[in-house]
């Protein structure tokens, strides 16, 4: 062994291999794998794939779904945790304290579990519904179709993001408000001239990222419907480990098609905060 | 006194948000207390049986010894790789830092349903036929640690100024080996150990990965609990109860502020801000050992809401 290759193999480069070989293995090859097979045919390699998922009423249908749970999930939520976290501006800082932490046990109690609680909760014979429907407020509530799922998406979305929002609302300043307020500023135009744009880009980013979080979610919905709701991530599981045949090729195509809707919707948000004014001093 | 209506307004939309937040939860554990609940409004009477069945019952007691083996394997294995990368670029290559800030995004930007279609073509067979094994979980589960186990290492590094301080231990005649394991280590083991709390409680979680690579033959919690759907309502209540419990007790071990010492850390109120505005596709998480603000703890919340 020469002197070299023994420095070489000391050196500190040779501490980063480990980490390199099993992150590429078990993240990037995956996603490499799922690019390229998107790509395959029985016949070699073209975009028959696509052509199927575009060409079937039932994965449009799919696609549809999953864009229209999750934009109503996390545009409700995002509401929802902004209206939450400015009242948690101005109550006590011990309920604040207590909500912070509950949100952080929350947001990590999502899947198979919640779905099993909102089951008892608001199933069939579920607490709420019965309750609901002795005083007469509720009709037929059906937490397997589209608004249950909804309901439950929305719950887990307002952890996640009151966690996103709140450090953005904890940066107003109540000398802002007092000075907006001496210079005869009501709230409508306080919200409009400085609240909202300070607020805008972590409302924007939070938007994002509650709307990927919806678009990937899976463990909920199959615990609740286990198949027989038509999403996204419903449709890419069944295709690779379904009952019937399997179509790897076709579930690879179908998570591309997920991950490119994710990269435009980024895009999206990005080019809004690039045309935006940005107050945030950095 | 319209000052002081409005100030109840707040206090109240807290509080209910956090009574609708807490709604499902409450519901499952009255329903894990019944002994048996018909289609009335109130339970018969209230029992601990649930639970002492579910403690009593052999496979749950395998599925929780299989989850814990997992993340036990995960988070040892995250440690071996992620301290030595994140050592090495708050030392002497500051490069490597924001190389890999880019990288750990993709566990966020990548829904694991898409990272599992990969996997389970890769490792169904071939040499590394590791698909249903645990062994395919544990890596896997490393690469979903790794965004905040990154985060939370590089920010206690950064609170101490790593590179004086192995300068100085250098200086002073300690091989660089010797300097990390004697002065850089025991000074960060707070921050890894919050990591590690809150990884763990993470991965108790996790379901779609160990559901869609391993299924049955390695039955964790989470594989569990959506297994025995068929079985008494009150049984699995008590099974996402003790689960929840479980969640609880591990985010508490996390977020509990250490006494024993000070640490500047970063405040991850700016962390998370920066992260947003910049439009990353994910909260990053930093671990906070002692937050700056009382009224606010680190959110080391978990990337994903659904898992």
């Amino acid at each position: 062994m020469s002197a070299a290759f023994k420095r070489r193999l000391t050196s500190p480069v040779m501490w980063l291999l480990p980490f390199a070989l099993i992150f590429g293995a078990f993240q990037i090859a995956p996603l490499v794998w799922v690019m390229i097979s998107a790509f395959k045919t029985p016949t070699g390699w073209g975009l028959a794939n696509f052509h199927e998922i575009a060409s079937s009423a039932f994965f449009r249908q799919a696609i549809w779904r999953s864009l229209e749970i999750s934009f109503m999930s996390s545009v409700l939520g995002l509401a929802i945790a902004a209206v939450t976290c400015h009242s948690m501006q101005r109550c006590g800082p011990r309920l604040t304290r207590m909500m912070i932490a509950f949100t952080n046990m929350t947001s990590n109690f999502a899947g198979v579990p919640l779905a099993f609680a909102f089951i008892i909760l608001m199933g069939a014979n579920g607490m709420l519904t019965l309750m609901l429907e002795r005083f007469g407020l509720l009709e037929d509530f059906n937490l397997y179709s589209r608004t249950g799922l909804i309901v439950i998406y929305i719950w887990f979305q307002i952890p996640l993001g009151i966690l996103l929002l709140y450090p953005a609302f904890s940066t107003l300043k109540t000398e802002w408000r007092e000075a907006a307020s001496l210079l005869g500023a009501n709230r409508l135009a306080y919200w409009q001239h400085i609240g909202l744009p300070v607020l805008w880009p972590s409302l924007a980013g939070t938007l994002t990222v509650l709307f990927a979080n919806a678009m990937g979610a899976y463990a909920t919905v199959y615990a609740l419907v286990n198949t027989s709701y038509n999403l996204m991530t419903i449709r890419i599981a069944n295709l690779v480990s379904g009952d019937l045949f399997l179509q790897p090729e076709l579930a690879s195509a179908l998570a591309l098609v997920l991950v490119v809707i994710l990269i435009i919707v980024t895009l999206i948000q990005q080019w809004l905060m690039r045309r935006s004014y940005h107050v945030t001093s950095r | 006194m319209a000052r002081l209506r409005r100030v109840n307004l707040y206090t109240f939309i807290v509080t209910s948000i956090f009574a609708l937040l807490a709604l499902p939860l409450i519901a499952t554990l009255f329903y894990a207390l019944a002994t048996r609940w018909g289609a009335s409004l109130t339970p018969d009477a209230l029992t601990v049986k649930w639970f002492l069945e579910l403690w009593t019952t052999p496979r749950f007691l395998a599925a929780f010894g299989r989850s814990l083996l997992v993340a036990v394997g995960a988070l040892a294995l995250s440690l071996l790789l992620i301290v030595p990368v994140v050592f090495l670029a708050h030392t002497r290559y500051p490069r490597l830092d924001s190389v890999m800030n880019g990288l750990i995004l993709l566990p966020f930007a990548v829904p694991p349903i898409v990272s599992s279609v990969g996997l389970l073509q890769l490792y169904a067979g071939g040499p590394l036929a590791i698909v249903g094994t645990p062994w395919i979980l544990i890596p896997t589960y490393f690469t979903i640690v790794l965004p905040f186990m990154y985060r939370a290492l590089a920010n206690s590094l950064r609170a101490l100024d790593v590179a004086s301080l192995m300068e100085a231990a250098q200086l002073l005649g300690a091989s660089p080996l010797k300097a990390f394991f004697l002065v850089v280590l025991p000074n960060i083991r707070v921050g890894i150990q919050i990591a590690v709390f809150l990884a763990f409680s993470f991965l108790a979680g996790e379901f779609v990965f160990a559901n869609m690579l391993v299924g049955t033959r390695f039955e964790t919690l989470q594989v569990y609990l959506n297994n025995i759907r068929g079985a008494s309502g009150h049984f699995t209540s008590a099974l996402v109860i003790t689960l929840f419990v479980f969640t609880l007790i591990l985010t508490w071990l996390g977020n509990r502020q250490p006494a024993e010492q000070e640490m500047p850390a970063d405040d991850p109120d700016e962390a998370l801000t920066t992260a947003i505005t910049d439009g990353l596709p994910g909260p990053l998480p930093s671990a906070d050992p002692e937050p700056r603000h009382t009224t606010h703890q680190s959110s080391d919340s978990a990337p994903r809401g659904d898992r």
